[in-house]
């Protein structure tokens, strides 16, 4: 068993494991953060961004003026925003079978994937996983073909400038000396790929067990952290592995996770912990509300920078409860997004999906969401774009929920123009993935207040260690982020993975050979066949029965028929053949095992007319002579030697008497 | 449901464990015929000692009417499953009906409203597909069946042996619900409905056709449309038609649903959109079908109103309520029509005037002439014979067992499926216990070393003229089963090979010295057995495949050769 590592962002894994004969894809998410070395693409035209000067090294002999734009003393690629990808080049990506998603943030690599590598398999998403995330796919086609960019920059990614450009790196944002893989960044999928990568799904429900050629059954499990997202167990009949990714304890919106599945595992897979170790998402939620009011009663507006499906469910339901308390009750919220209308339909329709109350909301029946009330009160409106209608009904002050959460492309680029300037707007980050001092750095200086609370309600580390207690696996797997603290809390030891044995850790384009190894296989035995055994005791509770049956092996099932009776051949024809084919029918050699006890040997001897029998002992056992018949018997421990010349008849009764006390295996 | 159609209630004993397929009651019925006779199962005290698990397939009452009165009044408290969709609509059904016959027919001795929900506790929802545990070797899994809302096929399973109810299902799919699909499960017995079991229905278009013609040209002529509906099923089918149809033809005319139960059901239908058809779960973003544009809600007034006007209004039987005093209101007039589209009980005012009766006794011994239209028209949803067909081919089961269908039909359908498929397939009455012997063959653990070995000799691919024969021993110790190599098992079992050698002397006279005698004996044997390992040993023997020959003499006798020939145990 191996698993090959395609990804080193802990949270947006893409895992191969070769497991049997089958090759399995876990999760491939596409890690973003490379947006956030480039200028933002605003929606209408921007003096500010497009008046920036463009950058020469200090010596002027790296001019990429073109390319490289500095603004607010960083440097910025002014082109269509790039993504990184898992690596393509560690295993061929045609080989993988299946590809499993646990959920809609982890399959947004999914084209790059599926198209133009030659992949053939299936990929197996839940349903809401499956639907929101085409809507998230569809999003980020739509913000990038929205506003094509006439100039894809390339030149600062060729060697010798990356090489001449110590200089460059230094001034880029901290993380790009990281970022050795520029080659690999791609532009942004067309609806075409999503569409012929999506038409590859089939939609699984939680415990469906998923048979995979016969070899291996994989099945989703729920894991609590967003709409139809699971957990995996994949197992044969001896071995078991369990994939965690993006799970949560917390009593959110979705269904809740399912711990007990993963116990007795031989390998678990640990990905997708919270990326805010330090933060705990209810004192975020209340310092996201009180923020929210006071710039609200101060008359600034609220922008609120956010994927579209997830927590923003949570946001709503909270400021549901929340705006009437504080007295806000008339404010307005506008969600903003290309898919917006789909994602509040869809987030209605997965009753199965929620958890236990608000899936009782749906037996009355009213919608689970309570962002249907609001909506219908018209004081939640969701635009596709700024564009249009918004425009013209928009009123201020408001909150604005609108992405992406990069602030490199969307709708949110534009109302940073907008109310950047003004003080009495604050923007609140709650999404996790981006860091928001970088995503702030093109917009700089901005007057406008930020407020950080990041809401992340995967396992922390307290919650994952009581978790690995519980369910016990022989091994754990798991990025190598885990196995130290975070850089910038270097003291905080609890904020890592400590474990007896410690965790195998990977990192991109580790191969990680699974410490077990496989020894048995299931096999049907036909009914007649098991019929025809005969068992026989050999230890106090252990039988044994030889079994000569014919294998036949297909679909990876293995099945043991009886053997079919020889087809008498007339013996006069072909002779040939039968001779070639009688040492391929002759049994071999059975082992015998047993001891021969002299007396009752002897006894048995004489039952069978052999009277005069002379007994010699020897170092090892004794010499029998049986003297009428000419013939000698040569017992020992654990050797039966029979000597007699030609009496045929003779030797065939010795030696049903010597197996009788022996057995056969 | 035994050779009759209502009241259905299946009990399967399989592997140890004993399951209930539904709890129906019958409608036909007052007394105690009503619910199934739960004293078959036990003869005193609770069902839950004797029932593993109940699963009910969908929320028709034929299917589930008797679930409060077997859970809270004989007694059960184990798992209940069923899909969401059903624990939804299922027991405001239950109420529905309750109240109809405690309220209106003033039994007593009836189920309550609290029991209804005590018995709701107990539900298990399932989801499609779901693999669920019931305990260590009971499996339950759910396939959507199509017949209406939320209705499952579910797949029973222990051990290696499985049954799979149908429940009702559909095989064509309609204007809101798609088509039941089961996969290749090949289960021990399959137990299928077979309302339709001698017919194939023609095209599900022209009935939809005629239907919209018939409504079309009573509205032309300034008519009311009344159709009696049951609020669940068919209603939103209709609804969805006549929608259509009015955006199309850009019609006027009001639709109207009585309030109630149907707006609610329509609610029911778009939270649970991802149980109805492709078509409608695409669309339902940018419009949801079940958010109906010219279909209003019913207000008692307004079937006085003139002009033409189309109502949907419950019962669907014209027993009581809305439907029939709409009926009353509208009955004398020859324009009008009302249109039946499903099943009408005996007794009822619907049976009647779906007989051509054209005077009714109504209550206050007042007479009723009905001078309007009467039309009869079956959406119903089951599968056809060649629907039934189909689900065989799709599942290969091993037995058949038909239910919820009339005898003589059933015979029909027994003898077709067990001509064309050649397996046994049974239709037992009420009461009555088919046994189903299965043959299931043993699981066993092999030694990966030894199957791969195997699978090495056998070539890549399996040859058919020439079987290998697999040796190995099985080691059966407590509960497990593990086949290995006769070698490993001696290992394992800490047992030591006992070696048996036979040894026999052949006198020959022959003049050579013994070693070259012994390599006479050498090339003869080589020319003689073609196809035989023939060695000669450097240490003055020669094998014969495991036969050791050795060539001695005596000084007295050179001439005398004894061969000695030693062999093992074969």
């Amino acid at each position: 068993m191996k698993l090959y590592c395609l990804s080193g962002h802990p949270t947006l894994p893409c895992n191969v494991l070769k497991f049997k004969s089958t090759t399995i894809m876990l999760d491939c998410g596409l890690d973003t953060t490379s947006a956030l070395y480039y200028l933002p693409l605003p929606l209408v035209h921007s003096p500010r961004l497009s008046k920036l000067p463009g950058w020469v090294s200090k010596d002027g002999t790296v001019n990429l003026e073109k390319e490289l734009k500095e603004c607010a003393g960083r440097v910025f690629v002014d082109s269509q925003p790039e993504f990184c990808l898992p690596e393509r080049e560690l295993l061929d990506l045609s080989t993988v079978d299946v590809i499993l998603i646990s959920n809609y943030h982890c399959m947004m690599a999914l084209p790059y994937i599926t198209e133009h590598t030659g992949f053939s398999g299936t990929v197996y998403a839940t349903e809401p996983t499956f639907q929101i995330g085409r809507l998230l796919m569809e999003e980020l086609v739509t913000f990038m073909e929205r506003v094509p960019k006439a100039q894809s920059a390339t030149c600062w990614k060729t060697k010798e400038i990356q090489r001449q450009g110590c200089i460059l790196i230094v001034m880029l944002p901290g993380p790009l000396k990281d970022a050795v893989d520029v080659w690999s960044w791609r532009t942004c999928y067309s609806m075409q790929e999503v569409n012929s990568a999506l038409s590859r799904v089939q939609l699984v429900g939680y415990w469906q067990k998923v048979e995979l050629f016969g070899a291996v059954q994989v099945t989703p499990l729920s894991s609590g952290y967003s709409l139809g997202s699971s957990n995996w167990i994949i197992q044969s009949h001896f071995e078991k592995v369990s994939y965690v990714s993006g799970s949560s304890l917390l009593t959110t919106h979705p269904q809740p996770m399912d711990q007990s599945s993963l116990k007795n595992s031989d390998v678990l897979i640990l990905t997708g912990l919270t990326q805010i170790p330090t933060a705990n998402p209810d004192g975020m939620l209340g310092e996201f509300c009180s923020n929210l009011a006071m710039t609200i009663r101060a008359g600034g507006n609220v922008l609120v920078p956010c994927y579209s499906s997830g927590v923003i469910y949570d946001l709503l339901e909270c400021l549901y409860q929340f705006m009437d308390s504080a007295n806000l009750g008339t404010t307005p919220f506008y969600f903003i997004s290309p898919v917006a209308n789909s994602s509040l339909e869809f987030s209605q329709i997965f009753a199965e999906w929620l958890c236990q109350n608000k899936q009782s909301k749906v037996y009355l029946p009213e919608p689970p969401f309570p962002h249907a009330e609001l909506i219908q009160t018209n004081r939640l409106k969701h635009y596709t774009s700024i564009h249009g209608e918004f425009s013209s009904e928009f009123r201020q002050p408001c909150v604005v929920f609108t992405g992406h959460p990069s602030l490199r492309f969307g709708d949110v680029v534009h109302f940073l123009e907008l109310w950047g300037k003004s003080s009495l707007n604050t923007i609140i980050f709650t999404e996790p993935d981006f860091s928001y001092l970088d995503a702030l750095a093109p917009y700089q200086p901005l007057a406008m207040k930020c407020v950080y609370c990041p809401i992340d309600t995967r396992l922390n580390f307290h919650q994952v260690a009581k978790l690995l207690k519980e369910v016990q696996p022989l091994h754990v797997v798991c990025p190598e982020q885990y196995t130290q603290p975070p850089p910038a809390q270097s003291h905080r030891s609890d904020l890592m993975l400590e474990l007896q044995p410690p965790p195998v850790a990977y990192r991109r384009c580790s191969v990680l050979g699974l410490p077990f190894r496989r020894r048995h296989e299931r096999i049907q035995l036909l009914p007649e066949l098991a019929k025809a055994l005969v068992p026989s005791e050999i230890k106090p509770g252990i039988s044994v029965a030889t079994v000569s049956a014919v294998l036949q092996s297909k679909d990876n099932k293995h099945v043991l028929q009886p053997v079919p009776k020889p087809i008498p051949v007339p013996p006069s024809k072909k002779r040939k053949r039968l001779l070639e084919e009688v040492p391929e029918l002759l049994t071999p050699k059975p082992l015998l095992s047993g001891a021969i006890p002299l007396d009752a040997f002897l006894a048995s001897l004489h039952k069978s007319g052999v009277t005069e029998v002379k007994v010699e002992e020897t170092a090892g056992g004794h010499i029998l002579h049986l003297q009428a018949e000419d013939a000698l018997i040569q017992l020992e421990e654990d050797a039966t030697h029979i000597v007699c010349d030609t009496n045929e008849p003779l030797r065939a009764t010795l030696r049903d008497l010597v197996l009788r006390f022996l057995h056969k295996l | 449901a035994g050779q009759d159609v209502g009241r259905s209630c299946i009990l399967v004993s399989i592997g140890g464990k004993n399951i209930m397929l539904d709890c129906g009651m019958h409608m036909g019925y007052n007394d105690d015929r009503r619910f199934p006779d739960f004293s078959y199962i036990t003869q005193n005290g609770r069902l839950t000692d004797y029932l593993d698990c109940v699963i009910i397939s969908h929320f028709h009452l034929d299917h589930c009417g008797a679930l409060p009165y077997m859970s809270e009044m004989v007694g059960y408290d184990g798992p209940i499953y069923m899909t969401h969709p059903t624990k939804a609509i299922c027991p405001i059904l239950l109420e529905d009906f309750r109240k109809i016959t405690v309220d209106k027919k003033g039994e007593t001795n009836f189920f309550t409203s609290q029991m209804i929900k005590d018995c709701m506790k107990k539900v298990v929802p399932l989801n499609l597909h779901q693999t669920v545990q019931v305990d260590d070797e009971l499996e339950i899994k759910a396939y959507y069946a199509g017949h209406v809302l939320g209705a499952a096929m579910v797949q029973i399973k222990v051990g290696s042996e499985s049954v799979v109810y149908t429940g009702d299902y559909n095989m064509t799919p309609d204007r809101h619900l798609g088509a039941a699909w089961i996969d290749k499960c090949r289960p021990d017995i399959l137990i299928t409905e077979s309302t339709y079991a001698t017919t194939i229905r023609d095209s599900k278009r022209c009935r939809e056709r005629d239907f919209l013609k018939k409504v079309h040209e009573t509205i032309e002529r300034g008519g009311k449309v009344l159709i009696p509906v049951f609020a669940l099923g068919r209603a939103q089918e209709l609804c969805i038609l006549l929608e259509t149809f009015w955006e199309r033809m850009n019609l006027k005319a009001p639709i109207y649903f009585s309030t109630g139960l149907t707006e609610k059901a329509n609610h029911y239908y778009k939270l649970f959109i991802t149980w109805t058809n492709q078509k409608i779960r695409k669309t339902f973003v940018q419009r949801n079908m079940f958010e109906f544009k010219h279909i209003k809600a019913f207000d008692r007034s307004y079937a006085d109103n003139p002009g033409p006007m189309v109502v949907f209004a419950t019962p669907g039987m014209l027993h009581a309520g809305q439907s029939l005093q709409i009926f009353k209101k509208w009955a004398g007039n020859e324009k009008n029509m009302v249109i039946m589209p499903g099943y009408c009980v005996q007794g009822t005012v619907g049976h009647k005037i779906l007989n051509g009766q054209k005077k009714l006794e109504m209550e206050g011994r007042a007479t009723l002439e009905v001078k309007l239209q009467v039309e009869y028209m079956s959406f119903s949803a089951h599968a056809d014979a060649k629907g039934i067909m189909q689900l065989i081919r799709m599942a290969e089961p091993h037995n058949i067992l038909l239910v919820h269908g009339e005898a003589k039909k059933m015979a029909f359908l027994k003898d077709k499926i067990e001509q064309e498929f050649n397996i046994s397939c049974y239709m037992p009455a009420n009461g009555e216990t088919t046994t189903v012997t299965t043959n299931p063959s043993v699981p066993v653990d092999i030694s990966l070393n030894l199957l791969k070995r195997e699978m090495a000799l056998g070539g890549p691919l399996p040859d058919p003229k020439r079987p290998r024969t697999m040796h190995g021993t099985l080691i059966m110790k407590d509960n497990s089963l593990r086949l290995v190599s006769p070698e490993q098992a001696l290992k394992e079992l800490g047992l030591s090979e006992h070696q048996l050698r036979f040894t026999c002397r052949v006198h020959l006279q022959d003049p050579h010295s013994d070693t070259d005698t012994l390599s006479r004996i050498y090339s003869h044997l080589k020319s003689v057995l073609k196809g035989y390992a023939v060695q000669h040993l450097p240490d003055s023997t020669v094998m014969v495949e495991s036969i050791v020959l050795k060539v001695s003499s005596s000084a007295e006798e050179p001439d005398l050769k004894v061969v000695l020939l030693s062999w093992c145990f074969q």
